[in-house]
């Protein structure tokens, strides 16, 4: 009887002062950040922050290093210990604060251009060496920032602002990119799959050793623009029709093509385990 | 003192079955993530703007919804939250 009634009144809202959860781990004074309406990057650091607060990491306990670009402006969002690094080199910096402070759980949240055009070189050391950090890699394949130039994971025959009559380069695969590298989780997911997203960013933050979770994200401003796939909630709708979920299957095989109907495979690659650069290190000057 | 004012007035609370739904207009930057996944179809986009000129989500079917917080998380812009009743964020 009363539930009856409760529905058919008109339910209005109360105004408060409550703040999102996610301004735990954000510096709420900051808001509204500068990214485009429809852009990815949001999504991403909402999963990380609730990833944070699973996992009960103490915001003290946590660095968040980023490069240069449109995600790069994370690590000025994040109230934990955090730098904006010069173009290219987060993992650098990041390397020197994990070695530093070895307790310090050290995430780098950065873009494709960021880290794997002109930090690419510093990606594949930090895998090889197997350093206990999180690398999250927002892939909006193109330089957004900068204009929507084409980039290092610029799927071949998509136009950029830099590539007028198609993208003729080969683009990286980034999960098979990282696996061969020797990076000990690797995930990649889109931004529809939100909730997948934060159990990847959940795994990998418990996981010891360099791991790594793409991401790919609508770029509605630049590479969407470009490529007429409309605004952010069409490219949205196209990743859940494109994405085919394959865990632990050959990430060689997890190539994005242009074509707006091919399949995107998605799921967490790699899950093994590896000596990381601390331990390493530390049982070799032992036994000298 | 007058940032806090403006604050107060910034989040509207709307009571569901299961606990809240909080929306903070002037965060909202339309792209209408929350209307389209949505699985219960509780909100509509509204016909007023918010002072960015964006049109914020508004939930016209309160009662379907079930708190199950994906509006939370697939917002980039920290605009839409749940709150389950007997947690405290």
């Amino acid at each position: 009887m009363t539930t009856e009634l409760k529905q058919k009144e008109e339910v209005k809202p109360e105004l408060t002062s409550a703040e999102h959860p996610a301004t735990k781990y954000l510096r709420e004074e900051r808001l509204p950040h500068i990214w485009c309406s429809g852009c990815g990057l949001g999504s991403a650091v909402t999963s990380l922050t609730n990833a944070y607060e699973k996992l009960e990491i103490p915001i003290d306990d946590i660095g968040v290093v980023s490069g240069i670009g449109c995600s790069g402006r994370a690590a000025g969002y994040f109230e934990t210990d955090s730098y904006h690094t010069t173009h290219g080199r987060a993992i650098p910096f990041a390397t020197g604060l994990k070695l530093s402070n070895p307790e310090m759980n050290v995430t780098v949240f950065s873009g494709d251009g960021d880290l794997f055009a002109i930090g690419g070189n510093h990606f594949i050391h930090a895998a090889r060496r197997n350093l206990d950090m999180t690398v999250i890699c927002v892939n909006n394949y193109n330089f957004g920032m900068t204009g929507g130039q084409f980039g290092p994971t610029t799927p071949r025959g998509a136009t950029a602002t830099t590539s007028p009559y198609g993208n003729y380069e080969n683009p990286f695969n980034l999960p098979d990119l990282a696996a061969s590298a020797g990076a000990v989780y690797v995930a990649r997911w889109t931004s529809v799959h939100a909730r997948r997203i934060q159990q990847a960013m959940e795994d990998a933050l418990s996981k010891k050793g360099f791991s790594f979770v793409e991401i790919l994200s609508p770029c509605p401003t630049g590479y969407g623009r470009k490529n007429d796939l409309g605004e952010g909630i069409d490219e949205l709708k196209s990743y859940q029709n494109r994405a085919v979920i394959k865990h632990e299957s050959d990430p060689s095989e997890a190539e994005i093509e242009r074509d707006p109907e091919a399949e995107i495979v998605v799921g967490n690659f790699v899950d093994i385990d590896r000596p990381t650069y601390c331990e390493v290190a530390d049982d070799y000057l032992q036994s000298q | 003192m007058s940032t806090e004012i403006e604050k107060e007035k910034a989040t509207e609370k709307w009571p569901t079955d299961k606990g809240y739904i909080y929306i903070r207009e002037d965060y909202c930057k339309g792209c209408g993530y929350c209307i389209e996944f949505c699985p219960q179809e509780v909100l509509e986009e509204s016909a007023g703007f918010n002072e960015k000129g964006y049109h914020p989500p508004e939930p016209t079917a309160i009662d379907k919804c079930v708190n199950c917080g994906f509006c939370s998380i697939i917002c980039p812009d920290f605009a839409i939250w749940d709150e389950k009743e007997g947690t405290n964020e």
